[in-house]
């Protein structure tokens, strides 16, 4: 078994909210019919939260299902386990039009944490991120700086951003100019 | 500033989050259509100042075509629907009709 490194190798900025790269985070893109009830039980049953509705995200810790669109989920399990829930997915969906893939190479993840967390992304994304607009349980897949990117919150003041891997040191750098001491709006 | 409604997944967005495919509800000509078809088909596009018909794509988002009815003047958008809808739905000719009393956009009234 090769040993798995991130873009970034774990990145990390101290300023007025933090920015770090985590670790490798088994991820899953599975396409088909929502309303199907085979998909519900195929995502729940390898991620083990309750099935999202329309941009809602569902996370606990490594494992989640994120609504992507209207055909398609994001599911989240620990790394080591990415290759067994695909097949395991593969399964309760055979015979059923659908699509699973493996996308963990594919992405980077990061975590935005502070009380300033939500003017950092604000600053960057053309999305309304105030308390009443957004918070835990929800995603956004919108435009950071130029690249594509989705967040969700995991609780009050932390955010985790995916981005594809090869933007990664732009999304990075960004999250961190964004976050630089003197930088605080205060709108929040 | 522009703002759109992905009718797919509900997000109000502002301009950049999309990308805007030209004109909607082109009549498609291939094979065996006249010359002049063709050529209209490919390259003959309305250039209205107010009422318009695009198709919009939510790159950022959930990355689904839709087409939006909206004011190349004011920027006032009518409305959107899926990309799967061959003429503009009555809700929405109602609300355009509502705001510009008359308009016409290629057969459409
Ligand atoms: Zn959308």
């Amino acid at each position: 078994m090769s040993e798995t490194v991130t873009a970034l190798g774990g990145a990390h900025y101290a300023g007025y909210a933090t920015i770090t790269e985590q670790p490798a985070r088994g991820m899953i893109t599975l396409r088909g019919n929502l309303a199907e009830v085979a998909v519900k039980n195929a995502a729940t049953g390898v991620a083990g939260v309750d099935m999202p509705d329309l941009r809602e995200c569902h996370i606990v810790d490594q494992r989640g299902i994120a609504w992507m669109s209207p055909d398609e989920l994001l599911v989240m399990v620990p790394h080591p386990e990415v290759a067994s829930a695909v097949s395991t997915i593969q399964q309760t969906l055979s015979g059923l039009h659908s699509l699973v893939v493996d996308v963990s190479d594919a992405r980077a993840l990061f975590r935005i944490e502070g009380s300033g967390a939500r003017e950092v992304l604000a600053k960057l994304c053309p999305v309304d991120l105030s308390p009443a607009a957004f918070g835990p349980g929800q995603i956004r897949r919108t435009r950071l700086g130029h690249v594509s990117a989705a967040f969700w919150m995991v609780d009050d003041s932390a955010f985790e951003l995916v981005c594809f891997r090869s933007v990664a040191q732009y999304a990075f750098d960004l999250l961190k100019t964004a976050a630089e001491p003197g930088g605080e709006v205060g709108v929040f | 500033m522009l703002i759109l409604t992905c009718p797919y997944c509900g997000v109000s967005g502002e301009e950049t989050e999309f990308h805007g495919g030209g004109e909607a509800h082109l009549k498609r000509f291939g094979p065996g259509a006249s010359e002049a078809d063709f050529e209209s088909y490919l390259f003959h596009r309305e250039n209205p100042k107010g009422v318009h018909f695009e198709r919009w794509r939510h790159v950022n988002g959930c990355g689904k075509w839709f087409i939006a009815a909206r004011d190349t003047a004011t920027l006032q958008v009518f409305g959107t629907y899926p990309a799967q809808t061959t003429e503009p739905p009555q809700e929405i000719r109602d609300k355009i009709t509502a705001a510009r009393p008359g308009w016409r956009w290629r057969d459409f009234a």
